[in-house]
């Protein structure tokens, strides 16, 4: 997912030397077909168009994947908090991309390696119309733009979790904290080509830098402004079950649908044929990974509960994507479905435990989100055994910086607006303290 | 004239309806209601987590009828709303002073 870094950590595996627009040297050497593919690489202008086309669709299907967190939360949510979850999910994909462009990708790509933190000069600076910069071998605004809607992607994770207890203003000061700095910090370690790329730390499309990024934020957040009023009583979990299932459905294709863009376009390149082949091979590895997790889910609450959980299945699906995303093109067909599937049961045994814990997750993001991201980048050694140690390095940094600072602004946030509604307001629902309109005004009150 | 209340498994409504369209009943009123009696509710898994379903969905019918056919309404309601399993339902008769039809102020029986 990076220009300069990727091209750095594929050296370091391979010792290859490679030009920008051949990006897809693992695979080529597995097909054993690199002088052909190069042959048949199309000229300088028309791979142009060709990666920035990739950027335009990717970009398209990751931002999608903000109507699919929308969806499923608003199915998961109860009926008198849908509004509020619906606004949320519109207002933190917006905030995302205007705090992105002021300074997220400025730190995200602040132009020198080996880095921990740096800015480079902003707000971004759009091309010129009609301007194009070939010695990229994209455009600029398609890298931007895709590169925004990842960040989004970040702000939604955090959003199902602490469902149904947050305010919107508390809430959206988080994102744009989150999406202008925290996010950008940590991609800039890696696909800024800072010292975790550096090291050889590898993660193709994000399962800990998007992934678990959003999952720590979001387990800070739901220990610092604690469960849902009702949630844990004597020891008891007590059940809030989502309001429409198949909103939650919809949401969980739509995302899925999204993640041929996540994993398929940080290929970043279709210029050559071998890039085109690495896409597809991505797409069918991460469709397996995502059907290998659904079924594992469904057969694990099966045999557990004597009863298939559609909302594990959703979960299910959404593990197995997060666990194929740190490496979806090496991995042969098997060993996707087999990474997808023990993604698909890390939600079956983790919602529980989170309960017992009374860290209260409503959507199942930190098991989908963190724990299957920490699964899938660990996965990576599968394909790769010499980055192990670099990934797990690259585990805990992101987990402790993002623990440290999203921790920091939830307290101050607790400590100065407040984070909670009365508790009259959350037990009466959301939408009628903070948005005033009911998603299902003639539906009775759950 | 008699008023009829029935709780009845919410599948069973249509069978019920025709068979009291047979004895010629003109008009009921249906409600989606929740309850327990014997059945009592049961025990379901979410997200890994047990609850109590306490309340069954049931649908309740109310039909006010002549005293003559009373009897025959119940009798058929409960021959036709029998699954002869638990949660099957109660039917409740009850006494009825009068009736006014609003559009046009018959009362009593022609307003039936």
């Amino acid at each position: 997912m990076i220009k300069e870094g990727t091209l750095s950590k594929l050296k370091t595996i391979s010792a290859l030397g490679l030009t920008a627009l051949c990006l897809a040297e693992p695979a080529l050497a597995q097909q054993g077909s690199e002088e052909a593919a190069e042959a048949v690489a199309v000229s300088g202008g028309t791979a142009y168009i060709f990666n920035t086309l990739l950027f335009l669709i990717g970009g398209f299907l990751v931002m999608w994947m903000a109507a699919g967190f929308a969806m499923l939360e608003a199915g998961l949510v109860r009926a008198k908090n849908t509004s509020v979850q619906c606004l949320k999910n519109i207002g933190l994909y917006s905030i995302a991309g205007l705090m992105f462009w002021v300074i997220g990708y400025s730190i995200a790509y602040p132009g020198f390696e080996g880095g921990f933190f740096g800015i480079a000069s902003f707000p971004y600076f759009m091309q010129g119309v009609g301007e194009a910069d070939v010695a990229t071998g994209y455009s600029v605004a398609s890298d931007w733009f895709f590169q925004m809607v990842f960040c989004a992607t970040t702000a939604s994770i955090v959003s199902g979790t602490v469902a149904e207890r947050v305010k919107i203003v508390p809430f959206f000061i988080f994102v744009t904290v989150l999406t202008g700095i925290i996010y950008p910090v940590i991609v800039s370690w890696e696909w800024g080509a800072g010292w975790l790329d550096a090291m050889g730390f590898s993660d193709f499309a994000g399962s800990t830098l998007v992934h678990s990024t959003g999952g720590w934020a979001a387990l800070m957040g739901a220990i610092i402004i604690g469960p849902r009023i009702g949630r844990y009583v004597d020891g008891r979990v007590t059940v809030f079950a989502g309001a429409n299932i198949p909103l939650a459905t919809l949401g969980t294709f739509i995302l899925w649908l999204g993640w041929f863009g996540f994993n398929g376009a940080s290929q970043l390149a279709m210029g050559t044929v071998g890039d085109v082949s690495d896409v597809s091979k991505i797409f069918v590895n991460t469709n397996m990974a995502a059907a290998a997790g659904v079924v594992v889910a469904i057969i694990a609450t099966q045999l557990r509960y004597g009863k298939a959980d559609v909302t594990m299945a959703l979960n299910g699906a959404l593990a197995g994507l997060v666990a194929i995303t740190a490496e979806p093109l090496a991995p042969s067909v098997g060993m996707s479905i087999i990474i997808g599937g023990i993604g698909g049961i890390l939600p079956v045994i983790f919602v529980p435990i989170l309960d017992k814990l009374k860290i209260d997750d409503v959507v199942g993001a930190i098991p989908v989100h963190l724990i299957a991201g920490i699964w899938g980048t660990l996965a990576v050694a599968i394909s790769f055994p010499e980055v192990l140690v670099a990934q797990i390095i690259g585990i805990v940094a992101t987990g402790v910086f993002v623990c440290i600072t999203s921790g920091i602004v939830w307290f101050v946030l607790k400590a100065t607006v407040g984070v909670r509604p009365t508790e009259e307001a959350e037990l009466a629902g959301l939408d009628v303290s903070e948005t005033g309109i009911e998603s299902y005004p003639e539906f009775v009150r759950t | 004239m008699k008023l009829i209340i029935a709780i009845i498994k919410p599948f069973k409504l249509d069978e019920v309806r025709q068979a009291l369209e047979g004895l010629g009943i003109a008009g009921m009123t249906v409600s989606e209601v929740k309850g327990y009696g014997r059945q009592r509710g049961h025990t379901e898994v979410y997200r890994g987590a047990e609850y109590e379903v306490t309340f069954v969905p049931k649908l309740k019918l109310e039909i006010v009828t002549t005293l003559e056919l009373a009897p025959r309404v119940v009798e058929t309601i409960r021959e036709t709303a029998n699954t002869d399993a638990i949660g099957d339902g109660k039917i409740f008769t009850l006494s009825v002073d009068d009736v006014v039809r609003i559009r046009t102020g018959e009362t009593a029986e022609t307003a039936l």
